[in-house]
C-alpha cells in the first residue's frame, strides 16, 4: 500500500461525521472497569441456537488420546469457558473447532462435530472458509511485523472482502472500533503493529480477526499475557462482542471464567467432567472434581 | 470436614482458624445465653455481671472473624464450597454476637430489677416460663451448631421448623404478663423487664433460625426462600 493512501485513509478517518465504522464498542480510553454481569444467568437451553453440536468427539495425537469422547453443544451469542489443569485437552479441543488440528500431521478427530448442523470435518468443507468463519485468538499477542492497518486489512483483502480501498479502510477501522483500538491508533496506522503495547497488540489481534466477519471467535488464553488493566479491557471487550459473535474461551484464571462467559466447561484427563451455568460451576459445582479444581485443592 | 487440602497450606490454615473462632464463639453464646437465665432466677447479680463482661471477647471475636473472612477473600478469592463457608462464618459470627447482646441485655435487667421484686404476683412462675423458654432456645442454638459443624441440611432443617414453638410459648408468656400488669400497677416495671427478657430468647431463637438458613446455603449453595411457620402472634394480637 503506497504512502498516500494511507494518508488519504487518515485524513478520511479524522474527517468529522466521517465515521465508517459501526460505533457498536464504546470508544477506548474510558472506563476500563469491567461490569459485572451481576445474577445474568444463562440462558434456557431451549431458547438457543447451538452454533456447535459435539458428539463423542475425540482427539489423538499418534495414537495418544488428548480427547475422549466428548459431548457438548456451544450456543450462540454466548462466552463459553473452557477451564481445567494443563494437559486436560482444552486447548486440543478449541483447536478442532476451527480445524488448526488439520496443521498436525499425527493428529486424528474422530466422533461428530457439527457447525451449524454441518460436519465440520465433512470432505466439502474448506478449512480456509472454516478459519474465517471461526476466528482464532492466541496467548501471545502475534501481530504481524507489518502496519496496524496491515494487519487488518490483511485478511479481508486476501479473502476478497473489499472492492473498493474505501471499503477496505471501512472494514479497516470498524474492526479496530469493534476490538476497542481505534482511538489509541487512528492517528498511526502505518505504524508497526509490533510496536504497540501487549494489550494492545492483543486487541490488534482481536481487530485482525473481526475484520474477515466471523461468527465465531475462539480465544486460546488471551490474556494471560497481559497485565491486570489490559486484561480487563480484553474482558469488557469479550462482553460487549458477545452481541455479535460467539466466543470460546481457554483460560486457566478460574476468576476470569467466572467474569466473562455465561457457561463453563470443565476438563480433566481429556474428559469433560461437568458443564453448564458459569454461575452454578463456581458457586455450587456437581462433581467432586470440578469443586476440588476450581478451590485449589487439586493433585 | 472431609475435603481434601488446599495445595497453598495456609489457606487451609486460614479457613481453620476461621471455624476454630466461630466454634469458640458458639460454645460462648451458649453458656451467656445459660448463665444469664440462671441469674435471672436466682437474683445473681455476679453472675450477670460477668456475663457482661463476658461480651466483650464475643463482640471482638466477631470483628476478627469478619476482618480474616475479608482478608481470605482478598488473598485466596474463594471459589464454590469455600467461599460459601467463608460468608457462612461472617454470617454466623454475626447471629452469634447478637445472641450475646441479647444475653448481655437480660443480664443488664436482672442488674436493675434485683433489688425491687416488690409483689409476689406470679413473679416465680413467669420465671420458671422464661427458664422453659431459653431452654427451648438453647436447644435451637445447640442444635443448629452441631447441625453446623456436621454440614447437615436435615438437622438444619428441623431447627428451622422447630422456632414456632418458641414463637408460641414466648405468646403465652406475653399474655400472662399482660394480665399481672392490668392486675396491679405497680408490677408493671417488672413485668416489663420480664417481658423484654422473654422477648430476647424469642429472638435467639430466630438467630438460631438464621443460623439454620446459613447451614442450608453453606452445603447447598441455594437460599432458602420459603416462609417457615410462625407462632409469635403478639404483633397481631388486639388490645385486652
Amino acid at each position: 500500500m503506497s504512502e498516500l493512501t494511507e494518508e488519504r485513509f487518515r485524513e478520511r478517518a479524522e474527517a468529522p461525521g466521517n465515521d465508517a465504522g459501526d460505533g457498536t464498542s464504546a470508544a477506548a480510553g474510558g472506563s476500563i472497569s469491567v461490569q459485572p454481569d451481576e445474577f445474568h444467568h444463562a440462558r434456557d437451553i431451549g431458547e438457543l441456537e447451538k452454533v456447535f453440536e459435539l458428539e463423542s468427539l475425540s482427539v489423538s495425537y499418534a495414537g495418544v488420546p488428548a480427547v475422549k469422547e466428548v459431548s457438548m453443544d456451544i450456543y450462540k451469542n454466548e462466552v463459553t469457558a473452557l477451564i481445567g489443569p494443563s494437559g486436560c485437552g482444552k486447548s486440543t479441543l478449541i483447536r478442532c473447532l476451527n480445524r488448526m488440528n488439520d496443521l498436525v500431521p499425527t493428529a486424528e478427530v474422530t466422533g461428530r462435530l457439527l457447525y451449524h448442523g454441518e460436519d465440520l470435518y465433512g470432505p466439502k468443507v474448506d478449512p480456509v472458509q472454516v478459519r474465517k468463519l471461526i476466528g482464532m485468538v492466541f496467548q501471545k499477542p502475534n501481530p504481524f511485523p507489518k502496519s496496524i492497518y496491515e494487519n487488518v486489512a490483511y485478511g479481508p483483502r486476501i479473502h476478497g472482502l473489499a472492492k473498493t480501498r474505501a471499503d477496505l479502510d471501512a472494514i479497516v477501522e470498524s474492526a479496530l472500533r469493534k476490538a476497542s483500538l481505534w482511538e489509541e491508533v487512528k492517528d498511526r496506522l502505518n505504524d508497526s503493529g509490533t510496536g504497540l503495547s501487549g494489550g494492545q497488540q492483543q486487541r490488534l489481534c482481536i481487530a485482525r480477526t473481526i475484520a474477515v466477519g466471523p461468527e465465531v471467535i475462539l480465544m486460546d488464553e488471551p490474556c494471560s499475557a497481559l497485565d491486570p488493566i489490559a486484561t480487563a479491557r480484553i474482558e469488557e471487550l469479550m462482553d460487549e462482542l458477545r452481541e455479535n459473535y460467539t466466543i470460546i474461551i481457554v483460560t486457566h484464571s478460574m476468576q476470569q471464567a467466572a467474569r466473562v462467559s455465561q457457561r463453563t466447561a470443565f476438563f480433566h484427563l481429556g474428559t469433560l467432567v461437568e458443564q453448564g451455568d458459569t454461575d452454578d460451576i463456581f458457586h455450587a459445582p456437581k462433581d467432586q472434581r470440578t469443586q476440588d479444581y476450581i478451590t485449589g485443592r487439586f493433585g | 470436614m472431609t475435603e481434601k487440602n488446599h495445595t497453598v497450606r495456609a489457606y487451609d490454615e486460614e479457613l481453620i482458624r476461621l471455624s476454630a473462632e466461630l466454634a469458640e464463639m458458639g460454645g460462648m453464646a451458649e453458656s451467656m445465653v445459660a448463665d444469664s437465665l440462671t441469674a435471672l432466677s436466682r437474683m445473681d447479680t455476679k453472675l450477670a455481671q460477668r456475663v457482661i463482661a463476658t461480651d466483650a471477647r464475643m463482640d471482638f471475636l466477631q470483628r476478627d472473624i469478619e476482618e480474616r473472612a475479608i482478608r481470605v477473600i482478598v488473598k485466596r478469592q474463594p471459589m464454590a464450597l469455600d467461599l460459601r463457608e467463608v460468608v457462612g462464618c461472617m454470617r454466623i459470627s454475626a447471629d452469634l454476637e447478637r445472641v450475646g447482646d441479647l444475653a448481655k441485655n437480660i443480664s443488664k435487667r436482672v442488674v436493675a430489677i434485683s433489688g425491687g421484686l416488690g409483689t409476689n404476683f406470679g413473679a416465680k412462675k413467669v420465671i420458671i416460663g422464661l427458664e422453659h423458654l431459653s431452654s427451648i432456645a438453647l436447644e435451637q442454638l445447640k442444635a443448629v451448631l452441631d447441625a453446623y459443624r456436621e454440614r447437615s441440611v436435615t438437622a438444619a432443617a428441623i431447627v428451622r421448623e422447630r422456632d414456632d414453638e418458641i414463637d408460641a410459648l414466648y405468646t403465652s408468656l406475653f399474655r400472662e404478663l399482660l394480665t399481672y400488669m392490668m392486675e396491679d400497677p405497680r408490677n408493671i416495671t417488672f413485668c416489663t423487664h420480664l417481658l423484654f427478657c422473654a422477648k430476647n430468647l424469642e429472638r435467639v431463637g430466630d438467630h438460631a433460625t438464621n443460623i439454620a438458613e446459613t447451614v442450608h446455603y453453606v452445603v447447598t449453595g441455594q437460599q432458602l426462600v420459603d416462609d417457615r411457620p410462625k407462632g409469635d402472634s403478639t404483633a397481631v394480637m388486639p388490645e385486652g
